[in-house]
């Protein structure tokens, strides 16, 4: 009589094979950087191919930590991300819901541009904005990346914010505002909770992009006190060798606010916040 | 309570004109059912007596007051949309109170009355639920609520049943019939369902393509109609229209039959012939206006639909009360009752009856 079918035992094993597949095929570059982090120096060459290393120090993390500039990096990356995540964030909200929700003159030719910023390559237009940059005296400073990081993930945001706020129906605010509320009150009581999730996923996607940019990094940061992490990883290698372990344990150390970050907002990623709005 | 006119009002996206020469007087306490096919502007006139919807040009006025540019907010009117747009991220209790709560309201004040409200619309062990986890019809009542709270002047309803089941439908407008008569409240009301807006309206207004075609109780448009755009729109089934030549006495259908009206004076004039399904009378076959031939019959219990063809004019239905024994392929005589029967211009528009 049970209306529900029982599920067939075989394709529950074939699903757990294929996610236990994907998983080893995901997480094992992680893993062999912790390994490589955690070798002493004397045996990785010797050890370089084993799974698990005979012996394990935690030495090149504490080099990297307490005798390198790392610390520094870390920091400025920390800066240089949240800055532009932020500020990024910030202005796609703003874009992106008035590309959602209004019809103004040359909204489409706007559209149109943003479209068009995300089609050079990023070396053709690097010298120009060395040179701007240059100009500004910005050269060697965080804010000269907190803006370049700014401006090159705008449009990509606005975009992935005016698909969150096309997914909150205009009902909504209408209600809102039936209910006494101004617009700036519907969009704060209303909008912006059901929001978070988008603002959640912005946030997340430009903070990562930021953190492992190398290119602008490198071209407009010289001074090793304003280099952020990606360059200073750099500095492991030498013109004679690569000092590899630090370099892993350096690595490690960098995907921790990575994760805790996804971990964070992770809870405003869920999806179906706006279920039950509307309908039946 | 609140007298709501429109004067001439008009409304424009761009150059296209969507609403053109509303002009309406809703009187305090009034319940009007606006209906008309899609895309009519039905709820666009709605959401400009909101405040959602700029209005375009003419003038709109609460109690004498011109409100054109007045917000939403500030004209203590309620409205519960088709879609409910219950606020996903709070429980009943806060979506149902959240007028209060933007006007800052005592907070044992707002308690009291959600639970009053709840109360009445048989949600007191749901307060605490988001609304994803409410059934339609419960979701529905949310909606009300969040409208009734407020006390308003006036409500807005954008066809709040439409997506309930049909038993929920009678349900609700039976609850929506209590409430004004409760309330007494001024309430506007939009639909696509004959019965509701037969049913609920102290007066209908008919809209086709941005123009009102006729305002008037239930009872006028059924039995007046303007023109034939509410003839055919108003009364289900669907009032049978023929076309014919007026004489001086009556008028002449397709198949040369000559059917006299004696109590419609511009016979001349006519050029189709209104007759709803219940004003045709089924006569033995040789007598009567019309002789026909049954196609499908349905027995409804109650009643019989008859869709019947007559031989120069096409298909016409007959709806009789009752059961009445009659089979496919029969031959029979109709009468038209002619008292009942309307009479329509080249342009569309009735021409009126004597008395
Ligand atoms: N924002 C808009 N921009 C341009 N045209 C619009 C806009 N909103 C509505 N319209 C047009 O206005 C007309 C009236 O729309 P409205 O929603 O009032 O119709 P309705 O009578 O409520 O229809 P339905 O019964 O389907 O709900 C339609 O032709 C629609 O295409
Ligand atoms: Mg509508």
């Amino acid at each position: 009589m049970s209306a529900v079918k029982k599920p067939n035992p075989a394709l529950i094993v074939g699903k757990y094979a294929a996610l236990a597949f994907y998983l080893i095929f995901a997480l094992f570059p992680l893993y062999w950087l912790l390994k490589i982090g955690l070798t002493p120096d004397a045996l990785i060459y010797s050890e370089g191919t084993r799974l698990f290393p005979s012996e394990v120090t935690f030495s090149n993390f504490t080099t990297v930590i307490f005798q390198t500039d790392f610390v520094a990096y870390f920091r400025n990356s920390l800066v240089v991300s949240l800055g532009a995540a932020f500020f990024t964030t910030l202005f796609a909200a703003g874009a992106g819901y008035a590309f959602s929700r209004f019809v103004f003159a040359g909204k489409r030719i706007i559209i149109a541009l943003m479209l068009v910023t995300q089609m050079f390559p990023l070396l053709m237009i690097i010298a120009p904005i060395y040179k701007i940059v240059a100009d500004l005296g910005l050269l060697n400073s965080l804010t000269s990346l907190i803006v370049v990081y700014t401006a090159f993930n705008i449009p990509f945001a606005t975009f992935l914010m005016q698909s969150f706020f096309d997914g909150i129906p205009k009902d909504l605010e209408d209600a809102a505002m039936m209910d006494g509320c101004s617009r700036f009150q519907a969009l704060r009581k209303v909008v912006f909770p059901l929001t978070l999730p988008g603002l959640g996923a912005t946030l997340g996607f430009v903070f990562t992009a930021a953190w492992s940019e190398l290119l602008f990094a490198l071209m407009l940061i010289s001074k090793n006190d304003a280099m952020t992490f990606p360059v200073g990883l750099l500095t492991f290698v030498s013109k004679f060798s690569v000092d590899w372990g630090q370099m892993m344990a350096a690595g490690v150390l960098a995907l921790i606010p990575s994760c805790l970050f996804f971990i964070f907002i992770q809870r405003y990623l869920v999806q179906g916040l706006t279920s039950g709005a509307v309908k039946g | 309570m609140a007298r709501i006119e429109l004067r001439d009002v008009a409304k424009k996206y761009g150059s296209v004109e969507v609403l053109r020469n509303i002009d309406l007087e809703i009187q305090d306490g009034e319940f009007i059912v606006l209906v008309g096919p899609s895309g009519c502007g039905k709820s666009t006139l709605l959401r400009m007596v909101a405040g959602l919807e700029p209005i375009s040009s003419g003038d709109f006025l609460i109690d004498g007051e011109r409100m054109n540019d007045v917000r939403p907010r500030d004209r203590d009117i309620a409205m519960v949309f088709q879609s409910y747009a219950l606020y996903p991220h709070m429980d009943v209790a806060r979506n149902m109170g959240f007028s209060m709560e933007i006007r800052k309201d005592p907070v044992a004040e707002r308690k009291s009355r959600v639970a009053q409200a709840a109360e009445t619309l048989g949600l007191s062990n749901l307060t605490d639920r988001l609304p994803k986890a409410l059934s339609g019809g419960q979701r529905q009542r949310v909606a009300m609520g969040r409208a009734i709270i407020r006390d308003p002047q006036a409500f807005l309803f954008d066809e709040p049943l439409s997506n309930l089941d049909a038993a929920l439908r009678v349900e609700m407008r039976l609850e929506i019939a209590r409430l004004h008569q409760k309330l007494s409240a001024t309430m506007i009301y939009v639909t696509h369902d004959q019965v509701e807006a037969l049913t609920l309206a102290d007066r209908i207004v008919v809209l086709n393509g941005g123009d009102i075609q006729q305002v008037g109780s239930p009872l006028e448009l059924y039995e007046r109609p303007a023109n034939k755009f509410v003839a055919q729109f108003i009364g289900s089934p669907t009032m049978n229209v023929v076309p014919v030549v007026g004489t001086a006495t009556g008028v002449t259908a397709g198949n040369g039959a000559e059917i006299e009206l004696p109590d419609q004076p511009l016979t001349a004039q006519a050029k189709e012939l209104g007759v709803r399904p219940e004003h045709i009378d089924v006569v033995d076959n040789g007598s009567g206006d019309l002789s026909a031939v049954a196609d499908v019959v349905e027995h409804l219990g109650s009643d019989t639909n008859i869709y019947v063809n007559v031989k120069g004019i096409g298909s016409m239905m007959v709806r009789k009360h009752g059961n009445i024994p009659v089979k496919s392929g029969e031959r029979l005589g109709l009468r038209i009752q002619t008292e009942n029967a309307h009479l329509f211009a080249k342009d569309g528009t009735a021409l009126r009856r004597v008395a």
